[in-house]
């Protein structure tokens, strides 16, 4: 099975979007956008299967149809 | 008709202390009438020990202020003997819902643990909160405890000795001095004490203001805690109702930092922007209405020699998590049976650094999670606003999302880990009742677990040999025999011995673990009862 996984997968979800938001701190926007990106895109990596981010893909754009 | 904080519940009386020839020396004084100060009497008081509490006012607190007290709270209170009236008079709630712009982004419910004899939460107006801790002083009063309130005694001036504190009191008739052996500081979060003393108060500032207004309303909004992020009446903020007795609602509306407070409280401000959240035709009236800033910071150490500071005048949080009473309780019922036992010769006065080093890792907690949650409500950078709005978006069409949403982690009671006071874990046992936990409670029959933990020491065994009692140093230690049939939920089995057969647990007087293990052993239990009492 590569099915997406959109129900709560992360161990102590209030740390991460702390360390999330920390790791943008001090930037300026430009720098954060690109931060993100390269986020993205380390994550795209580390899922692999395409076809789970082809539905990570659309379930980010806020499709219905997942 | 008068509401209930408009009335004086301890108005001044004369005291014999203000015709002494010489200052009266009292066992603890308390200042503060507040919630966390008349806990913290009620506690000394019930086990007898003497105190006086002085408050600069007579009343309850003014507006509602404090509305949200969780579990843990009420189990202190029911330890206090007035846990009931709060939960009969308090509106229980499980469902809320989360607003992003126009629309309803989900809805969820608490859905609270079974097994408790408590609610996760209840929604009290503070001033009630206050008017039953008055009540059980009253009570205890009756029964002849050693407890008494003087209004209109404002302390002016602060002594600290080796063995006792001075206190300058100011009352309508002139000021006169009393002694006390201990004194508790419990007078709020700009906390006079502190300033005559001369500690830091150190944190960070949000720049933010928020507008609280409790208002009347015969609407019927079901009993839900709604919250909007960025809704269309308050663009760019954030917005709050939550339902309080007596038809009473709580709404909050972030205001921004530049804003003129005098202006925004004025009724013919605050009307129309509660017309455009609640709808024109709804038909209310004002109770209260404040503008408030807040911080989150606390003084680097709780306890400075025979003074010891609790609640807001130590720590303070943002509102968010309604961690501000609920911790300060906390505070005290870590404090008082320490404090007894030094008291009485029957621990080394440095077990009240326990106090200081506990009560700091819960404080710390407190502002950990309400300064996250107030990072998401109002979000300080650009990013840190597209993250949350992410966020929001999300968690509209995907479940994974709403664990992020963050409109305040509701408090839970803080685990002690690291405390001097815990002993090895000696039990593979289930990790919310390792040593440092708050007790859970658990159903026994037609009853609970917690109101059979006294204000003592306790032992408990569940399916295993102990004596009945054991004395240690002076701390007697009571055993509660249970076996895991007395639950026929087996929420006893799941919370305290999970995959073992059976189960030791030494718990201190506040209902925390103090130690576990398998099975009774002498001198391992007598080891972790010195260790408990800062003996070891």
């Amino acid at each position: 099975m590569n099915d997406l996984i959109l129900t709560p997968n992360i161990d102590g979800a209030d740390d991460f979007y702390a360390e999330l938001l920390s790791l943008h701190e001090g930037l300026d926007k430009a720098d954060s956008d690109a931060l993100n990106a390269r986020l993205v895109l380390v994550l795209a990596n580390h899922i692999g299967n395409r076809a789970t981010l082809t539905q990570a893909l659309a379930a980010a754009a806020l499709k219905e149809e997942v | 008709m008068n509401k209930i904080f408009e009335v004086p519940l301890y108005a001044y009386n004369r005291s014999p202390d203000q015709d002494a020839s010489a200052p009266v020396r009292h066992k603890v004084a308390v200042i503060g009438a507040g919630p966390v100060g008349l806990a913290a009497a009620i506690d000394l008081a019930q086990q007898g020990i003497e105190v006086v509490v002085l408050d600069d006012n007579d009343k309850v607190s003014f507006g509602s202020r404090a509305i949200c007290f969780a579990k843990r709270p009420l189990e202190i209170l029911d330890r206090l003997g007035c846990g009931q009236p709060m939960v009969d008079k308090g509106v229980q709630w499980n469902m809320g819902k989360v607003f992003f712009d126009d629309r309803q982004v989900y809805d969820f419910n608490l859905l609270p643990e079974e097994g408790h004899a408590r609610p996760a939460f209840i929604n009290l107006q503070q001033y009630y909160f206050e008017e039953y801790l008055v009540d059980r002083v009253r009570e205890l009063q009756a029964d002849g405890a050693p407890i008494e309130i003087r209004g209109r005694n404002k302390v002016e001036a602060i002594g600290t000795h080796p063995d006792h504190v001075k206190l300058e009191v100011e009352t309508p008739e002139g000021s006169y001095t009393i002694e006390a052996e201990w004194l508790i500081a419990c007078d709020g979060a700009g906390s006079p004490t502190r300033r005559m003393l001369g500690k830091d108060f150190v944190g960070r500032v949000f720049e933010d203001n928020f507008l609280i207004a409790d208002v009347i309303m015969d609407a019927d909004f079901p009993t839900e805690r709604w919250f909007w992020f960025d809704p269309p009446f308050n663009k760019g903020q954030s917005a709050l109702l939550h339902k309080q007795p007596d038809g009473v609602w709580r709404i909050d509306l972030q205001l921004g930092w530049d804003i003129d407070k005098e202006r925004e409280k004025r009724p013919e401000n605050v009307i129309p922007r509660l017309k455009a959240m609640l709808g024109e035709d709804i038909e209310f009236e004002l109770e209260w209405v404040s503008i408030y800033t807040f911080q989150c910071r606390r003084m680097e150490q709780f306890r400075h020699g025979r003074v010891l500071f609790a609640g807001d005048a130590a720590h303070q949080v943002s509102p968010f998590g309604a961690r501000g009473a609920n911790s300060g309780l906390q505070d005290t019922d870590n404090l008082v049976w320490k404090l007894k036992l030094v008291m009485e010769g029957k621990a080394p006065e440095s077990l009240l650094d326990s106090y200081d080093i506990e009560r700091v890792h819960g404080a710390d907690e407190n502002i950990l999670n309400s300064s996250r949650s107030t990072d998401f409500i109002t979000p300080k950078s650009e990013m840190s606003r597209i993250l949350r709005d992410a966020v929001l978006d999300l968690s509209e069409h995907h479940e994974f999302a709403r664990p992020l949403v963050n409109s305040g982690r509701l408090s839970v009671p803080c685990t002690y880990d690291g405390s001097p006071l815990n002993s090895a874990d000696a039990l593979d046992g289930p990790a919310r009742t390792r040593p440092g936990s708050a007790c859970p409670d658990a159903p026994l029959g037609d009853g609970f677990l917690l109101p059979k933990l006294a204000d003592k020491f306790t032992l408990l065994t569940i399916d295993a040999d102990a004596p009945d009692m054991i004395e240690e140093d002076g701390v007697e230690v009571t055993r509660l025999a249970l076996s895991v049939k007395d639950d026929a939920t087996l929420a006893l089995k799941e919370r305290y011995l999970g995959d073992n057969d059976s189960g030791v647990y030494l718990i201190r007087p506040d209902q925390h673990v103090a130690a576990r293990r398998p099975s009774f052993d002498e001198p391992q239990i007598r080891a972790a009862i010195r260790r408990a009492t800062g003996k070891e």
